[in-house]
Protein backbone atom coordinates (compact mmCIF):
# COMPACT_ATOMS: atom_id res chain seq x y z
CA UNK A 1 0.00 0.00 0.00
CA UNK A 2 2.66 2.48 1.06
CA UNK A 3 4.94 1.55 -1.85
CA UNK A 4 2.06 2.07 -4.27
CA UNK A 5 1.29 5.39 -2.57
CA UNK A 6 4.89 6.61 -2.86
CA UNK A 7 4.96 5.50 -6.52
CA UNK A 8 1.77 7.43 -7.25
CA UNK A 9 3.02 10.58 -5.50
CA UNK A 10 6.28 10.44 -7.48
CA UNK A 11 4.31 9.84 -10.68
CA UNK A 12 2.05 12.85 -10.12
CA UNK A 13 5.03 15.04 -9.15
CA UNK A 14 6.81 14.00 -12.38
CA UNK A 15 3.67 14.76 -14.36
CA UNK A 16 3.49 18.26 -12.88
CA UNK A 17 7.18 18.89 -13.55
CA UNK A 18 6.85 17.81 -17.19
CA UNK A 19 3.67 19.88 -17.60
CA UNK A 20 5.48 22.95 -16.28
CA UNK A 21 8.34 22.22 -18.66
CA UNK A 22 5.92 22.17 -21.62
CA UNK A 23 4.57 25.60 -20.67
CA UNK A 24 7.89 27.16 -19.68
CA UNK A 25 9.79 25.87 -22.71
CA UNK A 26 10.54 28.70 -25.17
CA UNK A 27 11.34 26.39 -28.05
CA UNK A 28 8.53 24.55 -29.89
CA UNK A 29 10.63 21.43 -30.48
CA UNK A 30 11.51 20.86 -26.81
CA UNK A 31 7.91 21.62 -25.80
CA UNK A 32 6.73 18.84 -28.15
CA UNK A 33 9.32 16.40 -26.79
CA UNK A 34 8.08 17.21 -23.28
CA UNK A 35 4.49 16.76 -24.47
CA UNK A 36 5.27 13.24 -25.70
CA UNK A 37 6.91 12.37 -22.37
CA UNK A 38 3.87 13.86 -20.61
CA UNK A 39 1.54 11.62 -22.63
CA UNK A 40 3.51 8.49 -21.76
CA UNK A 41 3.51 9.39 -18.05
CA UNK A 42 -0.23 10.06 -18.26
CA UNK A 43 -0.69 6.59 -19.80
CA UNK A 44 0.96 5.11 -16.68
CA UNK A 45 -1.46 7.15 -14.55
CA UNK A 46 -4.40 5.64 -16.45
CA UNK A 47 -2.97 2.16 -15.85
CA UNK A 48 -2.79 3.00 -12.13
CA UNK A 49 -6.49 3.97 -12.32
CA UNK A 50 -7.26 0.58 -13.99
CA UNK A 51 -8.36 2.33 -17.20
CA UNK A 52 -6.26 0.23 -19.61
CA UNK A 53 -8.31 1.25 -22.68
CA UNK A 54 -7.65 4.92 -22.01
CA UNK A 55 -3.99 4.23 -21.24
CA UNK A 56 -3.59 2.56 -24.64
CA UNK A 57 -5.37 5.44 -26.38
CA UNK A 58 -3.31 8.04 -24.54
CA UNK A 59 -0.04 6.32 -25.41
CA UNK A 60 -0.99 5.72 -29.05
CA UNK A 61 -2.90 8.89 -29.93
CA UNK A 62 -2.38 11.47 -27.18
CA UNK A 63 1.33 10.91 -27.12
CA UNK A 64 2.22 9.12 -30.37
CA UNK A 65 0.20 10.52 -33.25
CA UNK A 66 -0.45 13.94 -31.69
CA UNK A 67 3.24 14.18 -30.85
CA UNK A 68 4.08 13.38 -34.46
CA UNK A 69 1.60 16.00 -35.78
CA UNK A 70 3.04 18.60 -33.38
CA UNK A 71 6.60 17.70 -34.39
CA UNK A 72 5.58 18.27 -38.00
CA UNK A 73 4.05 21.63 -37.09
CA UNK A 74 7.17 22.62 -35.11
CA UNK A 75 9.33 21.66 -38.08
CA UNK A 76 7.24 23.74 -40.49
CA UNK A 77 7.29 26.70 -38.10
CA UNK A 78 11.04 26.57 -37.44
CA UNK A 79 11.86 29.31 -39.95
CA UNK A 80 9.11 31.57 -38.63
CA UNK A 81 10.02 30.98 -35.00
CA UNK A 82 13.15 33.15 -35.04
CA UNK A 83 11.27 36.19 -36.33
CA UNK A 84 8.06 35.59 -34.37
CA UNK A 85 6.81 38.45 -32.23
CA UNK A 86 6.36 37.27 -28.65
CA UNK A 87 2.94 37.76 -27.11
CA UNK A 88 2.56 40.68 -24.73
CA UNK A 89 2.50 40.34 -20.98
CA UNK A 90 -1.23 41.23 -20.55
CA UNK A 91 -2.27 38.51 -23.00
CA UNK A 92 -0.05 35.96 -21.30
CA UNK A 93 -1.38 36.95 -17.89
CA UNK A 94 -4.96 36.64 -19.16
CA UNK A 95 -4.22 33.15 -20.52
CA UNK A 96 -2.60 32.15 -17.22
CA UNK A 97 -5.56 33.43 -15.19
CA UNK A 98 -8.11 31.65 -17.39
CA UNK A 99 -6.15 28.38 -17.29
CA UNK A 100 -5.79 28.67 -13.51
CA UNK A 101 -9.56 29.24 -13.22
CA UNK A 102 -10.29 26.09 -15.24
CA UNK A 103 -7.80 24.10 -13.15
CA UNK A 104 -9.35 25.47 -9.93
CA UNK A 105 -12.85 24.61 -11.15
CA UNK A 106 -11.84 21.06 -12.06
CA UNK A 107 -10.01 20.67 -8.74
CA UNK A 108 -13.09 21.87 -6.86
CA UNK A 109 -15.25 19.28 -8.61
CA UNK A 110 -12.77 16.45 -8.12
CA UNK A 111 -11.92 17.27 -4.52
CA UNK A 112 -15.52 17.69 -3.31
CA UNK A 113 -17.48 14.81 -4.84
CA UNK A 114 -21.27 14.78 -4.41
CA UNK A 115 -22.45 12.83 -1.36
CA UNK A 116 -24.63 10.45 -3.40
CA UNK A 117 -22.51 9.19 -6.29
CA UNK A 118 -24.59 8.72 -9.41
CA UNK A 119 -23.24 5.99 -11.62
CA UNK A 120 -24.53 4.14 -14.66
CA UNK A 121 -21.78 1.53 -14.34
CA UNK A 122 -23.93 -1.21 -12.69
CA UNK A 123 -26.66 -0.82 -15.34
CA UNK A 124 -24.08 -0.81 -18.10
CA UNK A 125 -22.47 -4.00 -16.78
CA UNK A 126 -25.84 -5.71 -16.19
CA UNK A 127 -26.86 -5.43 -19.85
CA UNK A 128 -23.45 -5.86 -21.45
CA UNK A 129 -23.96 -9.59 -22.12
CA UNK A 130 -26.89 -8.80 -24.47
CA UNK A 131 -24.43 -7.25 -26.91
CA UNK A 132 -22.12 -10.26 -26.81
CA UNK A 133 -19.17 -8.00 -25.94
CA UNK A 134 -16.90 -8.67 -22.98
CA UNK A 135 -15.20 -5.28 -22.73
CA UNK A 136 -17.48 -2.68 -21.09
CA UNK A 137 -15.57 0.14 -22.82
CA UNK A 138 -16.34 -1.38 -26.23
CA UNK A 139 -19.95 -1.72 -25.03
CA UNK A 140 -20.15 1.99 -24.25
CA UNK A 141 -18.47 2.94 -27.53
CA UNK A 142 -20.47 0.75 -29.87
CA UNK A 143 -23.76 0.06 -28.08
CA UNK A 144 -24.70 2.65 -25.46
CA UNK A 145 -23.04 5.68 -27.03
CA UNK A 146 -22.65 4.46 -30.62
CA UNK A 147 -23.84 7.80 -31.99
CA UNK A 148 -20.94 9.64 -30.33
CA UNK A 149 -18.50 7.11 -31.75
CA UNK A 150 -19.96 7.53 -35.24
CA UNK A 151 -19.66 11.32 -35.08
CA UNK A 152 -16.11 11.03 -33.76
CA UNK A 153 -15.08 8.96 -36.80
CA UNK A 154 -16.73 11.45 -39.16
CA UNK A 155 -14.85 14.30 -37.44
CA UNK A 156 -11.63 12.48 -38.25
CA UNK A 157 -12.49 12.54 -41.97
CA UNK A 158 -13.39 16.23 -41.72
CA UNK A 159 -10.03 16.90 -40.04
CA UNK A 160 -8.29 15.27 -42.99
CA UNK A 161 -10.29 17.41 -45.44
CA UNK A 162 -9.24 20.42 -43.35
CA UNK A 163 -5.55 19.49 -43.63
CA UNK A 164 -5.86 18.91 -47.37
CA UNK A 165 -7.55 22.29 -47.73
CA UNK A 166 -4.33 23.96 -46.55
CA UNK A 167 -2.77 23.04 -49.90
CA UNK A 168 -2.55 25.74 -52.60
CA UNK A 169 -5.19 25.28 -55.32
CA UNK A 170 -2.74 23.97 -57.89
CA UNK A 171 -1.69 21.10 -55.61
CA UNK A 172 -5.23 19.98 -54.67
CA UNK A 173 -5.32 16.21 -55.00
CA UNK A 174 -1.52 16.07 -55.15
CA UNK A 175 1.05 14.27 -53.05
CA UNK A 176 1.52 15.20 -49.36
CA UNK A 177 4.88 16.67 -48.48
CA UNK A 178 6.04 14.68 -45.47
CA UNK A 179 9.34 16.47 -46.05
CA UNK A 180 9.62 17.58 -42.43
CA UNK A 181 10.34 14.06 -41.30
CA UNK A 182 12.01 12.70 -44.39
CA UNK A 183 15.51 11.59 -43.55
CA UNK A 184 16.43 8.54 -45.67
CA UNK A 185 18.95 6.56 -43.76
CA UNK A 186 20.08 2.94 -43.76
CA UNK A 187 19.26 2.45 -40.07
CA UNK A 188 15.75 3.79 -40.60
CA UNK A 189 15.36 1.46 -43.57
CA UNK A 190 16.29 -1.48 -41.34
CA UNK A 191 13.71 -0.45 -38.74
CA UNK A 192 10.99 -0.01 -41.33
CA UNK A 193 11.73 -3.47 -42.68
CA UNK A 194 11.79 -5.20 -39.29
CA UNK A 195 8.97 -3.47 -37.41
CA UNK A 196 5.92 -3.32 -39.77
CA UNK A 197 5.28 -7.11 -39.99
CA UNK A 198 5.15 -7.18 -36.21
CA UNK A 199 3.25 -3.88 -35.91
CA UNK A 200 0.59 -4.93 -38.40
CA UNK A 201 -0.07 -8.13 -36.46
CA UNK A 202 -0.24 -6.18 -33.17
CA UNK A 203 -2.55 -3.56 -34.75
CA UNK A 204 -4.98 -6.18 -36.04
CA UNK A 205 -4.83 -8.07 -32.75
CA UNK A 206 -5.55 -4.84 -30.87
CA UNK A 207 -8.74 -4.32 -32.89
CA UNK A 208 -9.77 -7.98 -32.65
CA UNK A 209 -9.26 -8.33 -28.91
CA UNK A 210 -11.04 -4.99 -28.30
CA UNK A 211 -14.43 -6.73 -28.09
CA UNK A 212 -13.45 -8.57 -24.92
CA UNK A 213 -10.25 -6.98 -23.64
CA UNK A 214 -8.75 -3.50 -23.60
CA UNK A 215 -8.05 -2.44 -27.17
CA UNK A 216 -10.21 -1.49 -30.11
CA UNK A 217 -10.41 0.14 -33.51
CA UNK A 218 -8.74 3.42 -32.57
CA UNK A 219 -5.70 1.89 -30.88
CA UNK A 220 -5.31 -0.77 -33.57
CA UNK A 221 -5.74 1.75 -36.37
CA UNK A 222 -3.16 4.03 -34.78
CA UNK A 223 -0.56 1.27 -34.75
CA UNK A 224 -1.31 0.49 -38.41
CA UNK A 225 -0.94 4.20 -39.20
CA UNK A 226 2.39 4.32 -37.36
CA UNK A 227 3.70 1.42 -39.44
CA UNK A 228 2.58 3.09 -42.66
CA UNK A 229 4.18 6.41 -41.68
CA UNK A 230 7.42 4.62 -40.80
CA UNK A 231 7.55 2.94 -44.20
CA UNK A 232 6.81 6.28 -45.96
CA UNK A 233 9.42 8.23 -43.97
CA UNK A 234 12.07 5.62 -44.66
CA UNK A 235 11.23 6.00 -48.35
CA UNK A 236 10.43 2.30 -48.87
CA UNK A 237 6.94 3.21 -50.04
CA UNK A 238 6.10 6.45 -51.81
CA UNK A 239 3.48 8.82 -50.40
CA UNK A 240 0.28 8.28 -52.41
CA UNK A 241 -1.41 11.02 -54.39
CA UNK A 242 -4.47 12.23 -52.48
CA UNK A 243 -6.73 12.13 -55.55
CA UNK A 244 -6.43 8.35 -55.80
CA UNK A 245 -9.92 6.89 -55.64
CA UNK A 246 -8.86 3.77 -53.69
CA UNK A 247 -7.22 5.94 -51.04
CA UNK A 248 -10.29 8.13 -50.60
CA UNK A 249 -12.49 5.03 -50.41
CA UNK A 250 -10.29 3.67 -47.63
CA UNK A 251 -10.69 6.94 -45.73
CA UNK A 252 -14.49 6.78 -45.78
CA UNK A 253 -15.13 3.02 -45.70
CA UNK A 254 -15.16 2.90 -41.88
CA UNK A 255 -17.60 5.73 -41.15
CA UNK A 256 -19.71 4.67 -44.17
CA UNK A 257 -19.98 1.08 -42.98
CA UNK A 258 -20.86 2.21 -39.48
CA UNK A 259 -23.46 4.65 -40.81
CA UNK A 260 -24.94 1.94 -43.07
CA UNK A 261 -25.24 -0.46 -40.13
CA UNK A 262 -26.87 2.35 -38.17
CA UNK A 263 -29.41 3.02 -40.93
CA UNK A 264 -30.21 -0.67 -41.33
CA UNK A 265 -31.08 -0.53 -37.61
CA UNK A 266 -34.16 1.51 -38.55
CA UNK A 267 -35.48 -1.35 -40.66
CA UNK A 268 -34.59 -4.39 -38.58
CA UNK A 269 -34.21 -3.24 -34.97
CA UNK A 270 -36.48 -0.23 -34.67
CA UNK A 271 -33.97 2.60 -34.37
CA UNK A 272 -30.82 4.30 -35.58
CA UNK A 273 -27.68 2.36 -34.59
CA UNK A 274 -29.82 -0.35 -32.95
CA UNK A 275 -28.64 -3.90 -33.52
CA UNK A 276 -31.03 -6.83 -34.11
CA UNK A 277 -30.96 -9.27 -31.18
CA UNK A 278 -28.19 -11.83 -31.52
CA UNK A 279 -26.39 -9.98 -34.33
CA UNK A 280 -24.91 -7.16 -32.26
CA UNK A 281 -21.41 -8.58 -31.94
CA UNK A 282 -20.85 -9.62 -35.58
CA UNK A 283 -22.15 -6.22 -36.77
CA UNK A 284 -19.89 -4.40 -34.31
CA UNK A 285 -16.88 -6.45 -35.44
CA UNK A 286 -17.63 -5.60 -39.10
CA UNK A 287 -17.94 -1.89 -38.26
CA UNK A 288 -14.78 -1.99 -36.17
CA UNK A 289 -12.78 -3.76 -38.88
CA UNK A 290 -13.74 -1.10 -41.43
CA UNK A 291 -13.09 1.66 -38.88
CA UNK A 292 -9.64 0.27 -38.03
CA UNK A 293 -8.68 0.46 -41.70
CA UNK A 294 -10.08 3.98 -42.12
CA UNK A 295 -8.48 5.27 -38.93
CA UNK A 296 -5.12 3.85 -39.98
CA UNK A 297 -5.25 5.48 -43.42
CA UNK A 298 -6.68 8.78 -42.12
CA UNK A 299 -4.11 9.19 -39.34
CA UNK A 300 -1.32 8.31 -41.76
CA UNK A 301 -2.53 10.96 -44.20
CA UNK A 302 -2.99 13.50 -41.40
CA UNK A 303 0.64 13.00 -40.42
CA UNK A 304 1.72 13.23 -44.06
CA UNK A 305 0.22 16.73 -44.19
CA UNK A 306 -1.24 18.83 -47.00
CA UNK A 307 -0.45 18.03 -50.65
CA UNK A 308 2.66 19.84 -51.86
CA UNK A 309 3.36 18.61 -55.37
CA UNK A 310 1.49 17.04 -58.26
CA UNK A 311 2.02 13.56 -59.57
CA UNK A 312 4.30 13.51 -62.63
CA UNK A 313 2.25 12.42 -65.59
CA UNK B 1 12.81 -23.64 -4.41
CA UNK B 2 10.45 -20.66 -4.22
CA UNK B 3 12.78 -18.88 -1.81
CA UNK B 4 15.71 -19.43 -4.17
CA UNK B 5 13.68 -18.06 -7.10
CA UNK B 6 12.62 -15.04 -5.05
CA UNK B 7 16.24 -14.30 -4.13
CA UNK B 8 17.14 -14.60 -7.82
CA UNK B 9 14.33 -12.15 -8.74
CA UNK B 10 15.41 -9.61 -6.14
CA UNK B 11 19.06 -9.85 -7.17
CA UNK B 12 18.37 -9.57 -10.91
CA UNK B 13 15.96 -6.62 -10.57
CA UNK B 14 18.32 -4.83 -8.17
CA UNK B 15 21.14 -5.26 -10.66
CA UNK B 16 18.84 -3.99 -13.40
CA UNK B 17 17.85 -0.88 -11.45
CA UNK B 18 21.54 -0.28 -10.74
CA UNK B 19 22.15 -0.09 -14.49
CA UNK B 20 19.21 2.30 -14.88
CA UNK B 21 20.63 4.46 -12.09
CA UNK B 22 24.08 4.43 -13.68
CA UNK B 23 22.54 5.23 -17.07
CA UNK B 24 20.60 8.16 -15.63
CA UNK B 25 23.68 9.56 -13.90
CA UNK B 26 25.57 9.19 -17.17
CA UNK B 27 22.78 10.96 -19.04
CA UNK B 28 22.98 13.87 -16.61
CA UNK B 29 26.74 14.06 -16.17
CA UNK B 30 28.39 13.01 -19.45
CA UNK B 31 29.82 15.90 -21.47
CA UNK B 32 28.39 15.46 -24.99
CA UNK B 33 25.50 13.88 -26.89
CA UNK B 34 27.34 10.78 -28.10
CA UNK B 35 28.55 9.73 -24.64
CA UNK B 36 25.12 10.47 -23.19
CA UNK B 37 23.60 8.18 -25.82
CA UNK B 38 26.09 5.52 -24.77
CA UNK B 39 24.92 5.79 -21.15
CA UNK B 40 21.26 5.71 -22.13
CA UNK B 41 21.46 2.63 -24.33
CA UNK B 42 23.31 0.69 -21.61
CA UNK B 43 20.36 1.30 -19.27
CA UNK B 44 17.89 0.14 -21.90
CA UNK B 45 19.78 -2.96 -22.98
CA UNK B 46 21.29 -4.40 -19.83
CA UNK B 47 19.06 -2.77 -17.20
CA UNK B 48 15.75 -3.73 -18.78
CA UNK B 49 17.21 -7.14 -19.72
CA UNK B 50 18.04 -7.88 -16.09
CA UNK B 51 14.63 -6.65 -14.88
CA UNK B 52 12.90 -8.90 -17.42
CA UNK B 53 15.19 -11.79 -16.48
CA UNK B 54 14.30 -11.32 -12.83
CA UNK B 55 10.57 -11.21 -13.54
CA UNK B 56 10.55 -14.40 -15.64
CA UNK B 57 9.99 -16.82 -12.70
CA UNK B 58 6.99 -14.74 -11.57
CA UNK B 59 4.97 -14.81 -14.79
CA UNK B 60 2.93 -17.47 -16.51
CA UNK B 61 4.86 -19.91 -18.66
CA UNK B 62 5.09 -19.76 -21.70
CA UNK B 63 3.03 -16.76 -22.89
CA UNK B 64 3.66 -14.32 -20.05
CA UNK B 65 7.38 -15.00 -20.32
CA UNK B 66 7.35 -14.65 -24.11
CA UNK B 67 5.54 -11.31 -23.82
CA UNK B 68 8.17 -10.00 -21.41
CA UNK B 69 11.00 -11.19 -23.66
CA UNK B 70 9.41 -9.59 -26.72
CA UNK B 71 9.01 -6.30 -24.82
CA UNK B 72 12.73 -6.43 -24.09
CA UNK B 73 13.60 -7.30 -27.71
CA UNK B 74 11.40 -4.46 -29.04
CA UNK B 75 12.97 -1.94 -26.68
CA UNK B 76 16.39 -3.24 -27.79
CA UNK B 77 15.45 -2.70 -31.42
CA UNK B 78 13.92 0.75 -31.02
CA UNK B 79 16.55 1.92 -28.52
CA UNK B 80 19.53 0.95 -30.65
CA UNK B 81 17.98 2.35 -33.82
CA UNK B 82 17.00 5.67 -32.24
CA UNK B 83 20.50 5.96 -30.77
CA UNK B 84 21.92 5.46 -34.29
CA UNK B 85 19.55 8.04 -35.77
CA UNK B 86 20.43 10.67 -33.14
CA UNK B 87 24.13 9.91 -33.60
CA UNK B 88 23.85 10.42 -37.37
CA UNK B 89 22.27 13.85 -36.84
CA UNK B 90 24.98 14.80 -34.31
CA UNK B 91 27.67 13.83 -36.83
CA UNK B 92 25.95 15.85 -39.56
CA UNK B 93 25.74 18.92 -37.36
CA UNK B 94 29.40 18.64 -36.35
CA UNK B 95 30.68 18.43 -39.88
Amino acid sequence: MTTAFIFNVVLVALLLVVATWIIASRDAFSAVVAFVAYGLLLAIVWVELSAIDIALTEAAIGSGVTGMLLLGAAGRLRDAEATAVSTGLPLRLAAAVLCALIAAGLAAIVLSPPSAVFSLAPDAMAHLWESGLGNPVAGVLFVYRAFDTLLEKIVLVLALVGVWSLAPDRFWGGIPGLYVYQQPNSVLTLLSQLLPPLGIVVGIYMFWTGANNPGGAFQGGTILAAMWILVMIAGLESVPSTNRRALRLLVVVGPATFLAIGLVGFAVAGGFLAYPAGYAKPLIIVAEAALTLSIGVTLGLLAAGPPERMQQQ
Amino acid sequence: MTAALNIFTVLAISAGTFFFLAGTIGLLRFPDTLTRLHALTKADNVGLGLVVFGLLPLVQWPFGALKLISVWLLVQLSGSIIAQLIAVIVRQEES
